[in-house]
């Protein structure tokens, strides 16, 4: 890989350790995907921010490069363990409350706004088609690169870390247009319109074209709009292991039709939400995966009125978001309910093992992590039986 | 016998060889207090990595994966070298931040658990015998 002569200072230290420690990474993973160069990027997203995932070696990393590391670009962070100030509302310990909060002052010291949401699309680290950015948060890499246009791999928190600390990324994959067609036609003859209907369509593809860059066809537009586009990305990303996908008429990337094609049926979403569903019984019900819009909050507080929920209900949400939501009385009206609002933090990342056994939300990316991480069993419903659920 | 690879992450050690045909998550696929593998029906499952010259296809699973190798290391729980067919982003990542010694496409299928192995990353060379 060429390095220009900054590049190569920066990789020999004299820009400081973690600078040096950041070009080690990139470099490396340069060359491991055949990059000739280095790129800069506009922004960064950074994933691994939950003490639940770093512990202690973790944090320590992180204290090692905010040492003498501050990013180049705007740099925002995915949701961390707990809700960074009423966290004790949420159940959480004083101990992990402490770490968590080492954790927050170590991105703050290198300069990182410490927003913690998977949507940063949605507080003003939206990228202009074109962009190219360096995201990690498989959901957020998948809205960016399909809905947005923006270009980026899916980077994970240490490689994130140094493209914020660097303002580059090496050149390959996303970055390269050659990389984005479409290699499979997904014929979709099911009726997509609900959120669990996008839901179970991206876990369907996931089982039927595997890891092909998918054509969509067959959607109709009315019913994609970006809070369905931000839940199905966060599925077929968990599912497929997508970075990217194309939908008919809907998204902005070019891409030429592939010649291969398979459909997706009616029955093959009824199969999905079935797989989804295992739960007879939930004490806790979750939604925000990805965090919610003000659009979602206000659905939310429409269906709450008057109501009084019975389980553990969580609203997953960012800070930004939420402050908005609370100007416009929302907050308060969900609040009413019993329900909560989880600020910075959400079901998938929270240290939830053990406290809760049966799941329902509006999520298949929250299916996968409540089973997976947190041994759940799921009901996977629309916002009204969610919200049914915990009334119930 | 020398195999030849390619650098991922530079330094000369050796150790015995644990050799595996699974790919490896680090993240819920291996133990960070204790090194032990324990991810379900895994090959290696119940050994420990700690200290091995550990032999994979290639990672695989949640990219905070790369932070679980850096527990390992500050635990003394990590392997001595990494030896994979195909290195991916996590494992790379994992081995640079916590300075563990790697070399990628190597002919993995020559090498048995319980070899005497040299790694020269460096060079991109590993001894076995």
């Amino acid at each position: 890989m060429e390095l220009t002569q900054e590049e190569k200072e920066m990789l020999s230290g004299k820009q400081g350790k973690a600078v040096g420690k950041s070009m080690e990474i990139l470099t490396a993973l340069g060359e491991m995907f055949g990059a000739e160069k280095l790129i800069d990027v506009k922004s960064v997203q950074i994933a691994g921010v939950s003490y639940h995932n770093l512990e202690e070696a973790g944090l320590e990393f992180l204290e090692k490069m905010a040492k003498d590391g501050k990013v180049k670009v705007f740099t925002t962070l995915n949701p961390a363990g707990m809700d960074l100030e009423e966290w004790k509302k949420l159940g959480i310990s004083e101990d992990f409350a402490e770490k968590q909060l080492k954790v927050i002052d170590a991105f703050a010291k290198m300069g990182v706004k410490t927003t913690c949401t998977c949507t940063p699309y949605l507080i003003g680290n939206r990228p202009a088609q074109g962009d190219h950015i360096a995201w990690s948060e498989s959901s957020a890499v998948c809205f960016a690169n399909s809905v947005v246009g923006a270009y980026t791999n899916r980077e994970g928190g240490p490689s994130a870390i140094a493209s914020a600390l660097t303002g580059k990324t090496p050149e390959f994959g996303m970055h390269l247009d050659e990389n984005r067609q479409a290699a499979v036609e997904v014929k979709v003859s099911a009726n997509i319109e609900s959120f669990t209907d996008w839901g179970a369509l991206g876990h369907a593809i996931g089982e039927k074209a595997g890891k092909k860059i998918p054509l969509i066809t067959g959607i109709v537009k009315e019913n994609a709009d970006e809070d369905k586009l931000k839940i199905f990305s966060a599925s077929i990303a968990t599912y497929a292991g997508l970075a990217l996908y194309h939908i008919g008429g809907v998204t902005p990337n070019e891409t030429a039709m592939p010649s291969e094609s398979v459909e997706v049926t009616q029955q093959d979403i009824e199969n999905s939400k079935k797989f989804l569903n295992d739960a007879e019984s939930v004490d806790i019900v979750a939604v925000g995966c990805p965090h919610c819009s003000m659009n979602e909050l206000k659905k939310i507080a429409e269906l709450l009125e008057g109501k009084k929920v019975n389980k553990e209900f969580w609203i997953c949400v960012s800070r930004e978001v939420a402050n908005e939501a609370k100007k416009q009385g929302l907050v308060e009206k969900i609040e009413a309910s019993g329900a909560k609002i989880a600020r910075d933090t959400c079901m998938a990342v929270a240290p939830l093992k053990g406290r809760f056994k049966g799941l329902a939300t509006n999520s298949a990316k929250a299916v996968f992590y409540g089973r997976g991480k947190n041994d759940f069993k799921t009901i996977f419903c629309d916002l009204e039986e969610c919200v049914e659920k915990a009334v119930e | 016998m020398e195999l030849k690879g390619r650098k991922i992450f530079g330094g000369k050690t050796g150790g015995e060889a644990l050799v595996t045909k699974d790919g490896i998550s680090f993240y819920g696929g291996i133990d960070p207090e204790t090194g032990n593998v324990v991810e379900k029906g895994h090959e290696l499952e119940g050994q420990s990595v700690a200290g091995k010259v550990l032999v994979f296809p290639e990672g695989k699973g949640s990219t905070v994966g790369s932070y679980v190798m850096y527990n390992l290391k500050k635990r003394g729980k990590a392997p001595a070298a990494i030896i994979n067919a195909e290195c991916e982003t996590i494992v790379a990542v994992g081995c640079i931040i916590s300075e563990i010694p790697c070399v990628d496409k190597v002919d993995i299928t020559q090498l048995k658990t319980g070899m005497k192995v040299e790694v020269d990353a460096d060079n991109g060379t590993v001894k076995a015998e």
